[in-house]
């Protein structure tokens, strides 16, 4: 039984060999020139960035778009720093933390140990709907809830409630993903020893399950660090350091969308993106690391 | 058992509160929008105008819905190709390699760019270029934008396929080679079939997060209160002109904004549950 | 061990000093070589791990799908040496059919029988596509239980049903031989009969090279059997001889039982 396919088949070698090895060329083409941007990027403000790195950077706070001119008219480094950013960063980091991880890692709790029951899938969704609204509705809300419901004018309450609501969707998924993953028979055990419910948690499931969790919590950090539309609405900025949490705050990301706006701050723009990105970056690797670590 | 019982009632309180933060979220968007709903009536949606003068003051969503559509849509199809060839790369050419774990962390560190930094980069380095190339407007515009948004949703839809496509069965692929196969035949004959759907919502998150896209957007597109009447025109989006127009508003202005968020809230609610839908059907 | 060699006329397949090797230096398949006679069926069999699979796995070279594999040795299949032969054009002379029957779930019935053509981005005439997937489901009499459901997936099909689909395409291309790797291990007892009874058929038309853990299969169906123990080929030889008088110790030890 000879078929005349199997000439026509065999014509076709070269150039199926040929498509083949093509498509495979062309999958590695594309795939480097997507992870380019971010090689581009980081030269970029390593390029750009690293002269105005300093211990006063750090410490100080921005000068006036006065003082900056005149250090550019004498084409000097600007002189001062984000200090007030970097604080009221920091402070509002807290807040939302504060806020967002005991919710988060509770209901996370509530999932894993009730699944398949209408009000857990229905939270589940809920906080899955939550995860994907735009930064930018949460600030509106934080701004509703917060700036005209409590503290009547901008604060650093308003853009840490943002920031919580952005961060809560996250550690709630990872935190029951963590707990599924730890094996029943660990908190049968424990049951079987007569511990009480709360005491299983507090003792056995959370810190069995700690590294997952925190990975967890630091993702959800360092996606929040950078955002700055929610700010705008909600934390304002501040050209001094401020810790008083009912009033408006700079944070590292609102300090760099005021000197992109200021012709005379610009040059700011790259070493404050250059700290930012260096310490989400950070995180994110740390996270990963912790992460590897427990598989 | 009594601890037992007080601890299941904190469990459960607090999976209310997230319940509570939703429904509190889209009741307080309503009652934002209402004020400018009564004024302008469902044709908000579909007005063109955008008119913050005293005495005269006139808001549609139309210009901000097709800003914020035309440029999703653009990234999307921008990042297609790129996308589902890095997916491809680290589910199946180079899987488990070394290769694969580089390129992977650096997918990953993509996401991790703040909204701003790549605003910054995409004005100062990429605007530049392409107004080099001849691009008018100054370089600002859909396009650039859409650019940029293509860039920093790529991780979202990468990191999905490439979930979805290392699931199918090692049996399925040797079948196909039995048979003769090269590769790339295995690849689009069977293993994308196969995965089709889970590309698919990886596509359709990723769409929803370029909905939502502020920052980098805002500084690229032009803050036009315009419907884009050319790839190349300048326009805006719902986020970016409520982060534009925010300042000072209040009373009208500030209802419209938040009707406009409202509207934002609902597209991307959808599409996202779209997307979670036809995951949840895959497991 | 070279009688193996002298005692087949036109073999259908001759595999000289075969050698399959992962992580450098670990033996899986150590010098085999043997003749497999034409239009037979020929069984490979032995204790777990001892090397079945990945011989019958060497013939149609899927090991160079993965990296730390390496083999050595000779392959000829019918006069032509495929031992450096392009894999996608071998392929198509070997067909094989593997433990668990993978039909293509997102492809129907009728395009699982002829997506050997398809993969291989040969187009063929409606009436020709027509007459292959008759012809080959008619082989593995399957035609009546699917001739009216030839569009739908495969997947609702039962094991065994499914399995002989995989053979049906394995069919379809007219392959010089049909390696099957433990094709009815996961099926039920009725489901395993019908496919024995199949291959038996099917050795008119073409070589069946059967590995099996099922010693009793073996004696059922395999006119030439081959023992393999911890990567080497013990013994080779006309089935009903090896298991009344096998030649090698060990080859009597796993046939009655003392190891498995």
């Amino acid at each position: 039984m000879k078929y005349q396919h199997k000439q026509i088949a065999k014509s076709k070698l070269k150039s199926r060999t040929i498509k083949d090895k093509a498509i495979r060329v062309l999958v590695v083409l594309l795939s480097v020139v997507t992870i380019s941007p971010i090689v581009l990027i980081i030269f970029k403000l390593i390029e750009k960035g690293y002269k105005q790195i300093s211990f006063d950077f750090i410490m100080k706070t921005p000068p006036n778009s006065y003082e900056a001119m005149t250090a550019l008219a004498n084409g000097e480094l600007i002189p001062g720093g984000i200090a007030n950013g970097i604080t009221g960063t920091l402070l509002m980091m807290v807040a939302a933390a504060a806020m967002a991880i005991p919710v988060g890692v509770v209901t996370g709790i509530y999932l894993y140990e009730n699944p398949g029951k209408f009000m857990a899938n229905l939270t589940r969704n809920i906080s899955d709907i939550l995860q994907g609204v735009p930064s930018i509705v949460l600030g509106l809300i934080a701004y509703i809830w917060v700036v005209k419901g409590i503290t009547n004018g901008y604060s650093a309450l308003a853009g840490s409630v943002s920031l919580a609501i952005m961060m809560l969707p996250m550690i709630v998924r990872s935190t029951e993903e963590t707990l599924k993953m730890i094996p029943v028979t660990i908190k049968e055990a424990a049951l079987a020893l007569g511990v009480p419910y709360y005491k299983v948690i507090l003792k056995v499931l959370i810190p069995t399950g700690f590294s997952g969790l925190l990975t967890g919590i630091l993702l959800g950090i360092s996606r929040v660090l950078g955002e700055t539309a929610p700010l705008m609405l909600t934390a304002l900025g501040s050209t001094i350091i401020n810790l008083d949490i009912t009033k408006p705050t700079s944070a590292v990301p609102l300090l760099i969308w005021e000197f992109y706006n200021d012709p005379n701050m610009v040059g700011l723009i790259w070493s404050s993106s250059l700290l930012l990105m260096a310490i989400v970056l950070s995180l994110n690797l740390i996270s990963k690391q912790i992460a590897a670590r427990t598989k | 058992m009594n601890s037992d019982k007080i601890t299941k009632v904190i469990l459960l309180f607090s999976s209310f509160i997230i319940l509570f933060v939703a429904g509190g979220m889209v009741f307080s968007l309503v009652k934002g929008a209402i004020p400018a709903f009564k004024t302008f009536g469902a044709g908000f949606v579909f007005s063109n105008t955008w008119n913050p003068t005293q005495g005269s003051e006139n808001y549609g969503a139309l210009p901000f819905i097709a800003g914020t559509v035309i440029t999703s849509v653009t990234a999307l199809l921008i990042s297609l190709p790129l996308s589902f060839s890095a997916s491809l790369f680290l589910g199946e050419y180079y899987r488990g390699t070394r290769m694969a774990k580089v390129l992977g962390t650096m997918v990953d560190l993509l996401a991790g760019i703040p909204s701003i930094v790549y605003g910054l980069w995409g004005f100062y380095v990429l605007r530049p270029f392409l107004v080099e190339l001849g691009l008018p407007n100054q370089g600002f515009g859909v396009f650039t934008a859409s650019i940029i948004l293509a860039i920093m949703i790529i991780p979202y839809a990468t990191s999905l396929s490439n979930e979805i496509i290392m699931m199918v069965p090692n049996e399925l692929k040797e079948a196909a080679y039995s048979l003769g196969a090269t590769k790339s035949e295995v690849v689009f004959n069977v293993i994308v079939p196969s995965a089709r759907s889970g590309i698919i919502a990886g596509y359709i998150l990723s769409f929803g997060r370029a909905l939502g896209e502020t920052m980098a957007v805002t500084m690229l597109i032009g803050n036009a209160n315009v419907i884009p009447d050319g790839f190349f025109s300048t326009g805006n989006t719902m986020a970016s002109v409520i982060a534009n127009q925010f300042g000072e508003a209040d009373g009208l202005k500030l209802s419209s904004l938040i009707a406009i968020g409202l509207l934002l809230f609902l597209i991307t609610g959808v599409i996202n549950a779209v997307g979670k839908f036809i995951i949840k059907k895959l497991n | 061990m070279n009688d193996n060699i002298k005692q087949i006329k036109d073999p259908v397949l001759s595999i000289r000093n075969l050698s399959v090797s992962y992580d450098k230096g670990k033996y899986a398949v150590k010098d085999v070589s043997v003749d497999i006679k034409r239009n037979s069926v020929t069984a490979i069999m032995g204790p777990s791990g001892c090397g079945k699979s990945t011989l019958l796995r060497a013939i149609n070279r899927m090991h160079e799908l993965y990296e730390n594999i390496e083999t050595t040795g000779t392959l000829i299949l019918n006069g032509k040496d495929i031992t450096n032969m392009p894999t996608i054009q071998l392929r198509r002379m070997a067909g094989m059919v593997f433990q668990r029957p993978n039909p293509f779930p997102t492809m129907s019935i009728y395009d699982n029988v002829i997506a050997g053509y398809k993969l291989n981005g040969i187009s063929l005439k409606r009436s020709e596509k027509d007459e292959i997937v008759e012809r080959s489901l008619r082989d593995v009499t399957l035609w009546d239980e699917v001739k009216d459901t030839l569009y739908k997936k495969g997947t609702f099909l039962s094991g065994g049903q499914q399995q002989r689909l995989c053979i049906a395409r394995a069919l379809a291309f007219d392959p010089e031989v049909i390696l099957l790797d433990e094709p009815t291990s996961a099926l039920d007892p009725i489901a395993t009969a019908k496919i024995e009874d199949l291959l038996v058929t099917l050795k008119e038309n073409y070589t069946i090279i059967l590995v099996t853990h099922n010693m009793s299969q073996a004696a059922r169906i395999s006119d030439y059997s081959l023992f393999m123990y911890m990567g080497e080929l013990v013994e080779y030889g006309k089935t009903k001889d090896m298991f009344t008088k096998p030649r090698d110790r060990r080859t009597e030890e796993y046939l009655t039982g003392k190891f498995g």
